[in-house]
């Protein structure tokens, strides 16, 4: 499964990465690598993006980016 | 000998507070060469010779962000003396990451490990000797918001430097067959490059990193080689080279933390910061919350305090104290009359006006930084992001519109918490649209003239306003120079902080500061040339009549250009030149062209009736709200944007914008309700509305997937 499709509340711990350039970098550079625990917070009020918690901090990412990173539940 | 400390580290890490605590008042503000990222200088407290140089808040070294490259090539190419890096100790492992990547640049290293009181206020320990023995360099702790520690670390830093001694041995960030193709790459091009830089620029190789192989002077046949080892490597990893340097990166972290820093809450728990969140982005309350916000923010800035403030600049500090002082001293020295009205009706008239808008600004900023400082503004962005991606925007420019409503000089300025910059370019050329505290006094003067039983026109601008902003960001982000991919919106939330009031009044004035010396230069300039254009005949003897203008003459030069829009008559254009310098001028220059006592309103009123036609006053004031909004806007566009090009495109937009709307309203306005004929003009105005759906509707301009977000930046 992706990123995007993790229920809130919920805790992944990510796969693989499948984007690509300037995303993927920023996706890493950021924290998510591949091994890296992930809990998702929340949905932005609209819908979205989303609200992870990643290494002990929050971020943010849209949900079509969040799509690029593929996950296990825990 | 001056000595340069390279102050670094990732944003929100207490980097800006750190940089006020070490240089006092010293700093001076500017911009990179060539790029509209800021650049802070300051000097060393007690220290003459050593320089404190604030780099851009940043993650990573990547080259793919504006900042992120501006930093890189600073660190390598000018080689400060020594790197001070700051680390949010809260949020300990993603700060390392940066610092994995300076230490491989071959300066030494010092790092401050920030927000000590929080990280003990937790319960967290950090163990800094083990710290600083992995990464072979020193670590001091800091509290840069209580001023604890904060000189400690940059003497350290400065003894280091002027020891002058190489790094000791950098730490084993990689391992296996990355570090064994690391080594291979190092011993090629050990003979190319200065040996303390060799493993930063043997990583760079390795992530095939071009901005940085291009500028080395390795063969194509030694790359090609190295290719090959790297593409083992990629196989035996099963990933690609950048995605494996920066994986094992992050690994060597997970080890050191493991070692060094103990951690009281288990992961993921319940922050003070989540808690709040869980009130402020929550479903239900976050958007009411966020209105109330800005109301609060608007009201106190632009509509009570801000608006006092500036009435009382305006009518009573340099409508009467300074006229009144320089009245009687010009007097006094029985001074000519050209010279008092060049000061009196010139300089005190023009640059007052525009100084007026200093109070409202400087409340603007102050309620922005406050915004920002807290961490508030990064919710506004998550909040907002669905509807401005819609047109091609991010979420964080909706603060730039909304500033917009009250003036447009600090919106465009507020543009500069864009990090990306195609989205804040584009946000500067939209934001404007939105009807400012002044273009409202033209929509108020119109309809009060000439529609007073009409209570719809002022809303309609507004949603007009709206309406330009969203279809212009569907049609720019269409075109070659806005094309792209979306930039990526993986944006840090982090966590709240009690900003402390010192931070936020620098930051306040650092951005105003900016504001009134330019636009105090300009406008003063300006407000010269139009007094004397006004005041003056083409023999240079001056005049009672303003007809004998040499305005006059210059308004009937260019009367061609607006009689397409029914503003044909030399006092017309002479008003849309006048409001194109400032909006504000609009009105007292149509009471000055209609010869009615200012003080009598029913007069002015009258006069105004008598030069326009109900159809062309609607059309003045649409040119008016979407033309460029004045000088000082402009130029704080054309700051803003960086390069002459940029510039040129975004006031040219907004000119075309303004006029092709103007143009579009009097020609087919008259003919749906004044009973033009339908003519040439009528069906010019018919092609633009089609040309603008075209822009809309087309499809987007191609782009090559694999440009990097910043590209088209330098």
């Amino acid at each position: 499964m992706t990123l995007n499709e993790v229920a809130i509340g919920g805790l992944c711990k990510v796969t693989r990465l499948t984007g690509s350039g300037a995303l993927k970098r920023r996706i890493m550079d950021m924290g998510i690598t591949k091994g890296t625990e992930i809990k998702v917070v929340k949905i932005a009020p609209l819908g979205d993006p989303m609200e992870l918690n990643v290494r002990g901090y929050d971020l943010s990412v849209r949900k079509n980016e969040a799509a690029t990173v593929e996950v296990e539940p825990l | 000998m001056e000595i340069k400390i390279a102050l670094a580290g990732n944003p929100n890490c207490g980097k800006t507070t750190l940089f006020n605590e070490l240089t006092g008042s010293t700093q001076y503000v500017g911009n990179w060469p060539g790029v509209t990222v800021e650049k802070k200088d300051g000097l060393l407290k007690g220290h003459k010779d050593v320089i404190i140089q604030d780099l851009p808040g940043i993650y990573s070294l990547s080259p793919y962000t504006l900042e992120e490259k501006v930093s890189r090539r600073y660190l390598v190419q000018e080689q400060p003396d020594v790197i001070l890096n700051i680390i949010d100790g809260t949020n300990i492992e993603r700060n390392l990451y940066l610092t994995t990547q300076l230490i491989e640049v071959g300066i030494p290293v010092v790092l401050a490990i920030n927000m000590m009181d929080l990280v003990d206020a937790r319960g967290d320990e950090i163990d800094l000797s083990k710290l600083s023995a992995a990464l072979g360099c020193p670590v001091y702790k800091i509290s840069a918001l209580k001023g604890e520690g904060c000189l400690a670390a940059a003497e350290a830093a400065l003894r280091i430097a002027k020891a002058h001694k190489a790094p000791k041995e950098l730490p084993h960030v990689f391992t296996g067959s990355v570090e064994h193709t690391l080594a291979h790459i190092e011993e090629s091009i050990a003979d190319l490059v200065d040996s303390r830089t060799l493993r930063w620029y043997s990583v760079k190789v390795f992530e095939r990193d071009k901005d940085i192989t291009d500028g080395m002077a390795i063969s194509p046949e030694l790359l090609r080689h190295l290719d090959l080892h790297i593409q083992d490597c990629e196989q035996e990893m099963d990933d690609d080279a950048e995605s494996i340097i920066i994986n094992q990166r992050y690994e060597y972290i997970e080890k050191i933390v493991a070692e060094t820093v103990h951690k009281k809450e288990a992961k993921h728990a319940l922050t003070t910061s989540d808690k709040i969140d869980r009130i402020v982005t929550n479903r239900f309350l976050a958007l009411p919350i966020f209105v109330v916000i800005m109301t609060i923010m608007y009201y106190i800035s632009v509509t009570t305090v801000g608006t006092w403030a500036t009435d009382w600049t305006n009518d009573v500090f340099f409508g009467e104290i300074v006229t009144d002082a320089a009245n009687g001293f010009l007097e006094s020295i029985a001074a000519p009359d050209w010279l008092s009205s060049l000061i009196v009706d010139g300089i005190i008239g023009g640059v007052g006006t525009v100084l007026g808008f200093v109070p409202q600004i400087l409340l603007i900023f102050f309620f922005m930084s406050l915004l920002e400082d807290s961490g508030y503004m990064a919710r506004v962005a998550f909040i907002m992001d669905r509807i401005f991606r819609k047109f091609g925007l991010s979420g964080k420019s909706f603060i730039p519109v909304l500033i917009g409503t009250g003036c447009g000089v600090p919106a465009i300025m507020a543009a500069r918490t864009i990090e990306e910059q195609r989205d804040r370019r584009m946000t500067i050329m939209l934001a404007t649209f939105i009807p400012c505290s002044a273009k409202t006094e033209i929509i108020g003067m119109v309809t009060a003239v000439f529609f007073p039983d009409s209570v719809f026109v002022a809303p309609a601008m507004y949603f007009m306003g709206i309406a330009i902003i969203i279809l212009g960001g569907i049609a720019l982000k269409k075109t070659k120079f806005f094309a792209g991919e979306p930039a990526p919106f993986v944006m840090e939330l982090p966590a709240y902080h009690i900003p402390s009031f010192k931070g936020v009044l620098i930051h306040m004035w650092e951005r105003a500061r900016g504001f009134i010396i330019k636009a105090g230069t300009i406008i003063f300039s300006v407000c010269v040339i139009i007094w004397f254009l006004q005041a003056f005949n083409t023999s240079l003897e001056m005049v009672e009549d303003v007809e004998q203008s040499m305005l006059a003459g210059i308004g009937n030069t260019f009367a061609w250009i607006f009689s397409p829009l029914g503003l044909g008559d030399w006092k017309n254009t002479v008003a849309v030149i006048s409001a194109f310098m400032a909006k504000e001028q609009a009105v007292g220059t149509l009471g000055i062209l209609a010869g009615a006592d200012p003080e009598n309103e029913e007069a002015v009123f009258k006069g105004i009736a008598a030069m326009f036609t109900p159809l062309t006053a609607f059309t003045y004031m649409v040119l008016n709200l979407f033309d460029p909004p004045c000088l000082v806007a402009m130029a704080a566009t054309a700051r803003e944007m960086g390069e002459k090009k940029w510039a040129a495109l975004a006031i040219g937009f907004q000119c075309m914008i303004g006029y092709g709307l103007a143009f579009v309203v009097y020609n087919l306005g008259g003919w749906a309700f004044y009973g033009t004929p339908f003519g040439i003009m009528q069906g010019i105005a018919c092609v633009l509305i089609a040309v603008a759906l075209y822009f809309i509707l087309r499809p987007a301009a191609p782009y090559r997937k694999t440009v990097p977000a910043a590209q088209g930046a330098d």
